[in-house]
């Protein structure tokens, strides 16, 4: 029953959606609002069916409704109860239904915002998101349909990918789609704003606001996204340039540009086709890290389901691009800037220069992804580019960035004096020298790793020193330091909300150096009793045991940790699932400010006597999630609806 | 030279300075994907390699105390015999694909530094008799170690 039901929403949703993006789009050019009513009753509509699709498939996991074939494929009777739910999302078909159930909630939201606030661009905008919307009802339909029947019946299903078995897994799909559909909405506002020739200001401020949601999202699901797969996989690590975390991180770079020229544009209307493009290149990526994950055209350790689903995104990619760019192009005589850069030396060259970077950094991550079809297409031999591209490229281009983040800030606008620059930059690069030396001397000798900490610390400075100015120049109004604090967060939100990202920015740099500079590993093998020390810790192999859980059979072995205080005890496994040939590691560690001890263990003798395992300290990692908090934090203060004090 | 000049000349200088690093990135980290009778057609000692075949049941060899582990992998025409230091990864077995990563030695034998297996999203169903024997693994463990 539920398969019927299921594929019977689908395909009126997608009816509807059409239909709504049609008369909605008739509506605009006619103005007349009874149409445009239709399309909003659509969208409600869309939403109500779409919600009932994820209805259908919770209530199929919950029941193990294996009539459903994606239920079989992804849950057994014994996957835990939390684990049914997340496996709405688990897999190819539901992860679709997720992001058109999302995608539907933004366009509802935009609905009940704008549709007074924002006659002449609004009715275009519900046009271009019920049709966006619409492309992932057709996935749902024909391509990835969620709700196929499997005869016969089967017994119990397959069971979810023992790796999805984690807390991850409720809340980085789900961060990360919400990023991904969110940068819909900025292009649903770029596109109206070019369709009816008001290239204006304010569908600016709205894109703006609508790309920070979608930023903070998709931040967020990148950085939970690394420690799921730090304390996960077993991998040890949180980056590893693959193609599918390439395919988030290539539309963060080009939203992180537009973040930043946008403001170009709004203090100094400038750079309009620029930003303009940088919206459409943004939710073009969006669209190709999709098709690039789901069409297993790249070979990748995440290695999705396969299917003919490319061939519809690189259709839909082609229509996108090809109709907006045309659509800007025709609207070029509007776009034309009014300012003009006055200096070399001026904020407006320091955004362009970021932009820039942030672009080639995206253009080298985009190069190095697709690089091995380019060159199997133009070659015709198979290679690949693997992190050692990815970190040789950026590295110089992300310690560029990071000395720009500095001095973007503080410098004046249109032309720096020579004072200017004085006033605000000599304390923080003096603060940089000192920090430089010192490191020096403590025995700090990796080049790339002296050269981001300094950095680091010289925009510290920066930021410390407009921070302690604003606050004075609040406190002789007599505001205490705490009061001071808050009103600048609260009421400058935007700027300090910038700044507390650009901290978060500034202490995952700082993780990021340090654990690639200084990490180490050791692969040993332990008789029961006996010990291996790497780094001034010393692990102690005691034993092993075997459980029986839910859904699989689990082998944990137990270590005692010393390092001249109290011991600690790990216990690092290894997990058998029926339905795998070969067991999964679950790592255990004790995390710390400075370091990790991150504990794999690998095979072993089974008797117990015996232990491969591997021991890893790892440094600074805790700062990336520290820097991540920050970030995000500062993000959702950015968010919030500025209020400056009336002056 | 005018401002606008001044811009572009600087913005060209970046643009050559990070397409060099793309070409050197590229030149420096390239790694050509090979099959065993790929290989083994033409074997360069040293070079960087991906290999990739199918593990040869009965060919995995592991040594505990010594990290070594040895097998042969196969495309079905050609058989390369590796050799790795360190432990089979997650997802490594015999009869399954392993793509490594390494190179050639002139003794006749593929050196692997990584190894990596492939994770897929959804599951086969358990082949019947093809499971391990997980009571017989946890009636071993159980006894001893308690």
């Amino acid at each position: 029953m539920i398969p019927e039901l299921g594929y019977a929403a689908t395909v009126a949703a997608l009816a509807l959606a059409i239909c709504g993006a049609g008369t909605s789009a008739m509506g605009a050019r006619t103005g007349r609002t009874d149409l445009l009513r239709a399309g909003e009753r659509a969208a409600v509509g869309v939403w109500v069916l779409v919600t009932a699709c994820v209805a259908l498939m919770l209530y199929a996991f919950l029941t193990f409704d294996f009539s459903v074939r994606y239920v079989a494929f992804n849950t057994s009777r014994g996957t835990p109860f939390y684990y049914r739910i997340t496996a709405l999302w688990g897999a190819l078909e539901g992860s679709i239904i997720l992001w058109s159930w999302m995608l539907s909630i933004y366009t509802l939201v935009v609905v009940v915002q704008y549709r007074r606030r924002q006659p002449e661009l609004y009715p275009w905008v519900l046009a271009v998101l019920l049709g966006i919307l619409a492309f992932f009802l057709l996935i749902m339909t024909v391509p990835a349909p969620p709700f196929e029947r499997l005869t016969p019946i089967p017994p119990d299903g397959r069971g979810l990918n023992p790796l999805l078995e984690d807390s991850g897994m409720i809340t980085h799909p789900v961060a990360l789609y919400l990023g991904f559909t969110g940068f819909t909405v900025p292009f649903a506002f770029a596109m109206a704003a070019l369709i009816v020739g008001r290239t204006g200001d304010e569908w600016i401020t709205i894109t703006r606001r609508w790309t920070i949601i979608a930023w903070y999202f998709l931040s967020l699901g990148l950085l939970i996204g690394g420690w799921w797969s730090y304390h996960v996989l077993g991998w040890g690590g949180y980056w590893a340039w693959d193609p599918v975390e390439n395919a988030a991180f290539m539309p963060w770079l080009t939203a992180t540009a537009f973040l930043h020229s946008v403001m170009i544009q709004e203090r100094r209307r400038m750079l309009k086709l620029w930003n303009l493009s940088l919206i459409i290149l943004t939710f073009g990526l969006t669209l190709f890290g999709t098709f690039l994950t789901r069409s297993g055209i790249i070979g990748s350790v995440h290695a999705f389901t396969q299917g003919s689903i490319g061939v519809f995104f690189l259709a839909f990619l082609g229509v996108v691009l090809i109709g907006s760019f045309a659509l800007l192009a025709s609207r070029l005589d509007q776009l034309r800037g009014q300012g003009e850069l006055d200096s070399v030396v001026s904020r407006e060259s320091v955004f362009l220069l970021n932009n820039l970077f942030l672009v080639a950094a995206a253009f080298t991550v985009f190069f190095g992804t697709v690089f091995p079809l380019l060159s199997e297409a133009v070659r015709g031999v198979k290679v690949s580019v693997g992190a050692p591209f990815f970190n040789l490229v950026n590295i110089p281009i992300f310690l560029a960035l990071l000395f720009l983040m500095g001095v973007g800030p503080l410098i004046a606008w249109r032309r720096a004096s020579a004072q200017n620059l004085k006033r605000n930059f000599l304390a923080p690069v003096a603060a940089g020298v000192v920090a430089a030396a010192v490191l020096r001397i403590g025995g700090v000798g990796n080049v790339i790793v002296l050269t981001a900490m300094t950095l680091v610390v010289f925009v510290a400075g920066t930021i410390a020193l407009d921070y302690v100015r604003a606050v004075r120049a609040r406190r002789r109004s007599g505001d205490a330091w705490g009061v001071a604090t808050w009103g600048l967060l609260l009421r400058q939100n935007r700027r300090y909300g910038g700044f507390v990202v650009h901290l978060g920015i500034l202490v995952i740099a700082l993780g990021v150096a340090g654990s690639q500079a200084w990490s180490t590993e050791t692969e040993t093998t332990l008789d029961r009793g006996q010990s291996v020390e790497l780094g001034g810790y010393r692990v102690r192999f005691d034993g092993l045991s075997a459980s029986e859980e839910s859904n699989h059979f689990k082998v944990t072995g137990t270590f005692t940790m010393s390092n001249g205080g109290a011991p600690a005890t790990l216990y690092p496994a290894r997990k058998f699932y029926p339905q795998e040939q070969t067991p999964i590691a679950a790592v255990d560690y004790k995390l710390g400010l400075m370091k990790d001890v991150y504990l794999v263990l690998g095979e072993f003798a089974r008797d117990g006597s015996q232990a491969t395992i591997k021991l890893k300290i790892n440094w600074m990692v805790s700062w990336l999630w520290i820097g991540g908090a920050v970030l995000t934090l500062g993000a959702a203060l950015a968010i919030l609806p500025e209020r400056r004090r009336a002056a | 030279m005018s401002r606008h000049g001044k811009f572009i000349a600087g913005g060209l200088v970046i643009v050559a300075a990070i397409g060099y690093l793309v070409w050197a990135g590229v030149s420096r980290s390239v790694v050509y994907f090979v099959t065993p009778s790929e290989l083994l057609a033409a074997p360069a000692a040293g070079k960087t390699y991906r290999l990739g075949g199918l593990v040869q049941p009965g060919s995995l060899k592991w040594e505990p105390k010594t990290l070594d582990l040895s097998f042969t992998l196969s495309d079905g025409r050609a058989n390369v015999a590796v050799k790795h230091r360190g432990a089979p990864p997650d997802l490594f077995a015999e009869g399954r694909g392993a793509v490594v990563e390494g190179s050639w030695t002139p003794d006749g034998y593929f050196k692997a530094s990584l190894i990596l297996a492939k994770h897929s999203e959804e599951y086969k169903a358990p082949h019947d008799g093809a499971e391990p024997g997980y009571k017989e693994l946890m009636k071993s463990l159980r006894g001893p170690s308690q």
